[in-house]
């Protein structure tokens, strides 16, 4: 006979990880309708993909650059803004999509069951898919610039920063998820969160603003500053501020564990609140 | 031999408060943090009640019940979607739920592109969508559109594919909910075909459905649930049996109109007795309320089957508007039909009305309603007593023994 599977109420926390590797190819699935869907109707298609941060980039360079005549660590001011935006897209795009997640995908939650961490985790990937065109957008632009640039330190800071970016994004996305099937209040706080987390972050500006003691362990301590300002650093020649690194890990991998742990101790409960 | 389910001491508790909505909003929670009662309306109800029941490899088991017994809380807790507030289940084999048609069916992917998406929700893998695929679409009919957006198909189309995919899953265990009522009277039939199939190569198959004649195909052994509890596990027969006794007995029949097309809008039955019992004998009517959208619609067709509890049907009768104009008028048209002396024996029975439109074969509406039982009321008794299930239909006879008229059997009146 084959394996036994025992239903019950679940008593003790487990990530499930084993079902998630049982899974695998649903990850590949939802993300794939989550891409083809959202290009699909789109006359212009991916392009949009790279359109997007280059039309954010010109809006910033003019506000920002021109305007308000913003200090960019020396270097090019589209460069600047687009090394911040890159990473910043991730994480929005990507906490936008996997807080919402849930809610969209109510209708499958409640007729089938399939781990339930893939549907936020697919949602970050469709965020990382659209990361690799503005990626090209990006590389395109330095090369415009001709700025002069240490790829060797771009070939390692940037894996850094996205590894940073990910696991924030995926432990506030699923944290997020959680909170929204039980409570639709955060339908609408999530997107003024993520414009209060823009101008928080050293996204348009440089982190060199932030001189007063506390500041700067606050940027120190925070993730996304530091996944935008190591790979900022392969332009400006910054040098890498690893404790900032090492500690903003720790913070990230705290904020993966707390929002998988709120989700997995909640999901069983989704279909019936959903 | 081992259970391949075992369903033990199954409860499910939902708290409901009131017209509440069943997620929550912050501020309730903010402005009363402490008070975990919110509301004090914090009722709880049991959807399911200390359900146990175990299935043997192979066997297939219809479940029955009212709306609100508990059918589909049941097979969400099978299905994992759901977690049992006690009790558990043990699965010796793959579970797959089919609790509707074309899960995970995006618009405006194509149907190709569906076939793997919904596949994959289902738990197939990409291999085995892979080699079903040719029989995937062979099943459902639409090779010509598989690269058309799944918006551009008509429903019938989705529906065949989406039942095409599920129909080539290949668990231990397939659970199966009321997926056939939607869908044309073939393509139930084929979608009934396929999981007598399934059945039949040893596979378990679990099954809800209101249709008791598919139940009784399909299933030998039934689970009947009445608000939350099991009260029969028993072959099928029996368990429906003791369903359509129980059945509440509404003799009216109430359907809303559906706007722009044909309804009957209301069954009702005239029973010589109060809740829906019928004498033996007397006259039985039956009366129709049908709404039509306009004015000298032609050959219209009204049709009644009256079914037994096996759902054999017993008697049928008709009226055709080629053969007498009916339903020519716009809005609500009344229909009556009646039995002088109907010879129904002792039992349970129902209707089956038919409403359709001859020229074109459209069938615009098909259902089972108004349950009634037959009672040998006021007639004297045989020796042994009027038995059940000896006979559908009784009447006047005699008996010549020797070339001389014995005796004449018939159901006397006191």
């Amino acid at each position: 006979m084959s394996t036994e599977y025992i239903i019950e109420r679940q008593h003790r926390f487990s990530l499930g990880l084993k079902e998630l590797i049982r899974y695998r190819e649903l990850f590949y699935f939802f993300t794939w309708r989550d891409i083809k869907v959202k290009y699909k109707q789109a006359a212009l298609g991916f392009l949009w993909a790279v359109l997007q941060p280059l039309l954010m980039m010109m809006i910033f360079t003019l506000i920002f650059s021109r305007g308000l005549n913003v200090h960019s660590e020396g270097i090019p001011y589209p460069v600047f803004a687009l090394s911040g935006l890159v990473i910043w897209n991730i994480f929005s795009s990507g906490l936008l999509n996997s807080a919402n997640s849930m809610v969209t995908n109510a209708n499958i939650i409640k007729k089938i069951y399939f781990p339930r961490l893939i549907i936020p985790m697919s949602a970050i990937l469709t965020a990382l898919f659209d990361f690799c065109f503005a990626l090209v957008v990006y590389i395109g632009v330095i090369l415009y610039y001709g700025h002069h640039t240490d790829w060797l330190r771009v070939f390692y800071s940037l894996p850094i920063s996205i590894i940073l970016t990910v696991l924030t994004t995926f432990g506030l996305g699923t944290f997020l998820a959680a909170l929204n099937v039980k409570y639709r209040d955060f339908q609408y706080v999530i997107p003024f969160m993520i414009q209060f987390l823009l101008f928080v972050n050293p996204v348009l500006y440089s982190s060199k603003i932030f001189d007063h003691g506390w500041l700067v362990w606050v940027m120190k301590l925070n993730p996304l500053a530091n996944a935008i300002n190591i790979s900022r650093g392969a332009f400006t020649g910054m040098p890498v501020d690893w404790e900032g690194v090492g500690l903003s890990f720790m913070v990230a991998m705290l904020i993966f564990f707390i929002g998988i742990y709120t989700f997995r101790k909640t999901e069983a409960y989704f279909a019936d609140l959903a | 031999m081992q259970s391949v389910l075992d369903i033990q001491h199954i409860t499910k508790e939902f708290i409901i408060g009131g017209e509440k909505a069943p997620y929550q909003s912050l501020r309730e929670v903010l402005s009363n943090p402490f008070n975990r009662k919110r509301n004090g309306a914090n009722l709880k109800f049991k959807a399911l009640d200390d359900v146990s029941f175990s299935v043997q490899p192979g066997e297939s088991i219809g479940i029955i019940g009212r709306n609100g017994a508990g059918k589909s809380t049941l097979l969400k807790i099978l299905s994992g979607i759901t977690p049992p507030t006690e009790g558990r289940v043990i699965s010796r084999g793959r579970i797959a739920s089919l609790l509707e048609v074309g899960t995970g069916f995006h618009p405006e992917l194509t149907g190709r592109e569906n076939v793997y998406m919904n596949g994959s929700i289902l738990g197939m893998r990409k291999w085995e969508i892979d080699k079903h695929f040719d029989a995937i679409i062979d099943f459902s009919g639409i090779e010509k559109f598989l690269d058309t957006p799944l918006k551009r198909y008509s429903s019938g189309m989705q529906l065949r594919l989406a039942f095409a995919v599920a129909a080539h899953l290949e668990p231990e265990v397939l659970v199966v909910d009321e997926v056939l009522a939607v869908g044309d009277a073939e393509f139930q039939k084929k979608c009934l075909g396929k999981m007598n199939e399934v059945s039949r190569s040893g596979r378990t198959i679990l099954f809800v459905s209101h249709d008791l004649s598919a139940v009784s195909t399909l299933t030998r052994k039934c689970l009947f649930l009445e608000r939350g509890k099991v009260r029969c596990f028993d072959t099928t027969s029996n368990a429906i049996n003791q369903y359509t006794s129980t059945q509440a007995r509404h003799a009216i029949h109430i359907i809303p109109a559906v706007p722009g097309r044909p309804t009957v809008t209301k069954v009702e039955l005239i029973t010589s007795e109060n809740g829906s019992v019928h004498g033996f004998g007397l006259p039985l009517g039956f009366e129709f309320e049908i709404e039509m959208p306009e004015a000298e619609q032609r050959n219209m067709a009204l049709s009644v089957q009256v079914f037994n509890h096996l759902n054999f049907p017993v008697l049928y009768n008709w009226v055709f508007d080629i053969e007498t104009p009916i339903l020519r008028n716009k809005g609500t048209n009344k229909i009556k039909l009646e039995y002088p002396a109907l010879s129904l024996y002792k039992g349970n029975y129902y209707l089956r009305v038919h409403l359709a439109e001859t020229k074109q074969k459209n069938k615009f509406q098909e259902f089972d309603c108004c349950p009634f039982e037959v009672e040998m009321l006021n007639r004297k008794e045989p020796e042994w007593g009027w038995q059940e299930n000896v006979c559908q239909y009784f009447d006047t006879a005699s008996w010549m023994i020797g070339g001389q008229a014995a005796k004449l059997q018939s159901p006397q009146q006191l």
